[in-house]
């Protein structure tokens, strides 16, 4: 065994050292965690030589101890998705919160604490809970994931049967400086059905969460995410999609601070005209360091899918942005899209960009680009020359380079309180 | 109005001079025209005038009603009443048109300490004005300039120009490009704007666009000074005998 391995095992154990392991539930949740604590016991955790890490230095990621974090104030803007309908539940600092979360009661959807789902048999959680997890390590392992499935007692399993009307929105809140969070979620859309998950705040100091998401034929999902502001938080998530026939999968994250995030993003289109879009937006201001990794399946025909992520970078922060296309031999008329790009509003700053298309089927389209530059300086100078103030002519054409990935949120209200949230950030920044 | 003299303008990265002591007066309510071979140093004048970097002004002065401009921001020259309508309009993608003009129209008036119009009133403006200058409700929702064709980007500077109602308006190269057509609804756009407190500075190649803005006064311009300076007259004798004859005489 390699050096590098041992070492890598060697973090795994003194991570799972620190970690007190579930215990109990019925048999398919011991079986799924015993599958995936013997994965992790062979492909350990990652390091920095990590050709998937080169980028981004999980060591605080995977350390027995997490650094912590301050919680930030955010009181002074009005909370995210103000004003949208919702069922919703709080998590404290990675701990599933009854008395603040509303009856779980919604037409068409079935909701369960993953802790209670997993002392049941809930056959459709069953066959999903550390399944997806488990095929999206080939062909790049994402031990930080199969860990998260091993020692995960909280989170929420979601089945929709029709279409929810209104969405589920789970609200992480960060009150502890120290903690340490795992949270996992299972969510099956079935057969033309529909749900809008949203996601919202920074969940701990230091955060690991899975979401797998089945959506069988036909079934619709939307994610919207923002992440939360406070400063010193870290976060790995990792969302792993399988979409049936004629689905569709729209995923949007808005990250603003943090001193690190990683959001992988796994999707397998495994069923005939599939649509599966991810995207982002990412504002990012001195020591922070931001990371989208997404990996694309093809396995089926005529699918499309789109990743367009913008990042907004100064004073030294760091945006890296990994993404993969990869299609299948068979998977015949893909339409892939892939853009990145950066804003970087100094020189301090950097974007470290890695897009991929790996193509085994002759009658398709990809594209992919990335791109990282400054400010317009023509486009600057003819918004001021109409009067607009140097500092709102910046955040016009900020807000403009950020457009098209908002534009991906489908639902009006919801992209319209990120727009407004951007600007407002934005504008107070300048102070 | 506009007060220019002496102005020596270099460019600020190279010891290219291309401003070599131009002197020009624009009085109240009148239309200058400036003529001038390609150059000159004419879309110089008007960038160094609205604010542009990369110029170094090294003598001279240009005041817009006693105030210096050139001590100016471009944003501050604009709220004090400058407007250039460009020769190549800029292209903001991901910018709405609409959403640009209102934040302009209202950053000036904030500027001088007027309240901002309201979403209807400006929609009331903005339509009116459009339909004037055949432009349709799907150009004003279109990001600033973007796919537009060169005839739609100058009559996009008009509508500008007639949304924010600046008092000294230049006018760089507004015809070049434009069908005969497109020329009248922009020469129409400047003529409604014609006013007392309101000058205007054409810049222009071709005596046709005059034909349709009347000039009070025609300038030639050469080699980054006004070498020339007479009545309409003067833009006729350069269509019929180009510039040669007027350089040759100044020489
Ligand atoms: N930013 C610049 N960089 C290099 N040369 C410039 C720049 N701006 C103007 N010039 C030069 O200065 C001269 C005058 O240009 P310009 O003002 O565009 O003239 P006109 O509008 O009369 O045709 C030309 O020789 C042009 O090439
Ligand atoms: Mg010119």
């Amino acid at each position: 065994m390699s050096a590098l391995l041992q070492a890598k095992r060697d973090a795994a154990e003194s991570r799972l050292a620190g970690l007190r392991l579930p215990e109990g539930g019925s048999a398919w949740a011991k079986a799924a965690r015993e599958d995936a604590l013997s994965r992790l016991r062979l492909s350990g955790l990652p390091g920095r030589r990590d050709e998937y890490w080169k980028y981004t230095d999980p060591t605080t990621l995977v350390t027995a101890d997490a650094p912590g974090a301050a919680v930030f104030d955010g009181s002074d803007e009005s909370p995210v998705f103000d004003g949208i309908d919702w069922v919703e539940l709080v998590f404290v600092d990675g701990v599933f919160d009854a008395d603040a979360s509303d009856d779980p009661a919604l037409a068409g959807v079935e909701i369960e604490r993953l802790s209670t789902a997993m002392q049941a048999d809930i056959h459709w959680a069953r066959d999903l809970y550390g399944v997806l997890e488990a095929r999206g390590q080939v062909p790049v392992e994402r031990p930080l994931a199969t860990l998260n499935t091993a020692c995960a007692t909280d989170g929420v399993v979601i089945r929709a049967t029709g279409k929810a009307a209104k969405p589920v929105n789970l609200i992480y809140l960060h009150q502890d400086d120290a903690s340490d969070a795992i949270l996992h979620h299972v969510i099956k859309v079935e057969s033309g059905a529909e749900l809008t998950v949203l996601e919202k705040g920074p969940a701990a100091a230091r955060f690991n969460k899975v979401m797998e998401v089945d959506v069988a034929d036909g079934g619709t999902f939307h994610h919207v995410r923002t992440q939360g502001r406070d400063h010193e938080r870290r976060a790995v998530t990792h969302v792993f999609a399988r979409l049936g026939t004629e689905s569709v999968f729209k995923s949007f994250t808005l990250t603003a601070n943090g001193v690190l995030t990683r959001n992988e993003v796994v999707i397998e289109l495994t069923g005939d005209d599939a649509v599966a879009h991810v995207a982002g937006a990412a504002l990012g201001d001195g020591d922070f360091h931001h990371d989208d990794t997404v990996f694309i399946t093809h396995d089926a025909e005529r699918c499309e899918s789109r990743q367009v992520f913008k990042k907004v970078l100064r004073n030294g922060a760091t945006g890296v942005f990994q993404g993969k296309i990869l299609v299948k031999p068979g998977a015949q008329k893909t339409d892939g899209y892939q853009i990145s790009q950066s804003l970087l509003l100094d020189d301090d700053s950097q974007f470290l960009a890695k897009p991929e298309l790996e193509i085994y089927a002759d009658d398709v389209v990809c594209s992919h680009g990335s791109t990282s530059g400054a400010i317009d300086e023509e486009g600057l100078y003819y918004l001021r020359s109409r009067g607009i103030p140097e500092g709102p002519a910046t955040d016009l054409l900020t807000l403009a380079f950020l457009a098209e990935a908002i534009d991906e949120i489908e639902d009006e209200a919801l992209a319209e309180d990120i727009r407004g949230r951007l600007e407002s950030w934005l504008s107070r920044r300048r102070g | 109005m506009l007060e220019i003299k002496n102005l020596h303008v270099k460019l600020e990265e190279e010891e290219k001079v291309i401003l070599k002591g131009l002197d020009l007066t624009v009085e109240a309510g009148k239309v200058h025209a400036i003529m001038g071979p390609n150059g000159s140093g004419k879309s110089t004048l008007s960038y160094v005038l609205s604010g542009r970097d990369g110029y170094e002004v090294t003598d001279g002065s240009a005041e817009l009603d006693g105030e210096d401009l050139l001590e100016l921001e471009p944003e501050e020259r604009a709220a004090a009443g400058l407007f250039l309508a460009f020769q190549y309009p800029v292209e903001i993608p991901g910018v709405g048109n609409m959403t640009f003009l209102r934040t302009a129209l209202n950053a000036q008036r904030k500027a001088r300490g007027e309240e901002e119009i309201s979403a209807a009133d400006f929609l009331k403006l903005i339509r009116a004005k459009a339909k004037d200058l055949q432009i349709d409700a799907e150009m004003l929702k279109r990001p600033v300039n973007v796919g537009f064709s060169g005839g739609e980007k100058k009559r996009n500077e008009i509508l500008q120009m007639a949304m924010l109602e600046p008092k000294m308006c230049i006018l760089d190269e507004t015809d070049s490009g434009l069908d005969v057509d497109a020329m009248k609804l922009v020469a129409q756009g400047v003529n409604a704007l014609r006013d007392a407190g309101r000058s205007f500075l054409v810049i222009t190649h071709y005596q046709r666009l005059l034909d349709h803005i009347k000039p009070d006064v025609v300038h030639i311009m050469a080699d980054g000074r006004i070498v020339k300076t007479g009545g309409p007259e003067l833009a006729l004798e350069v269509e019929q005998n180009g510039y040669a004859d007027i350089l040759a005489e100044v020489a």
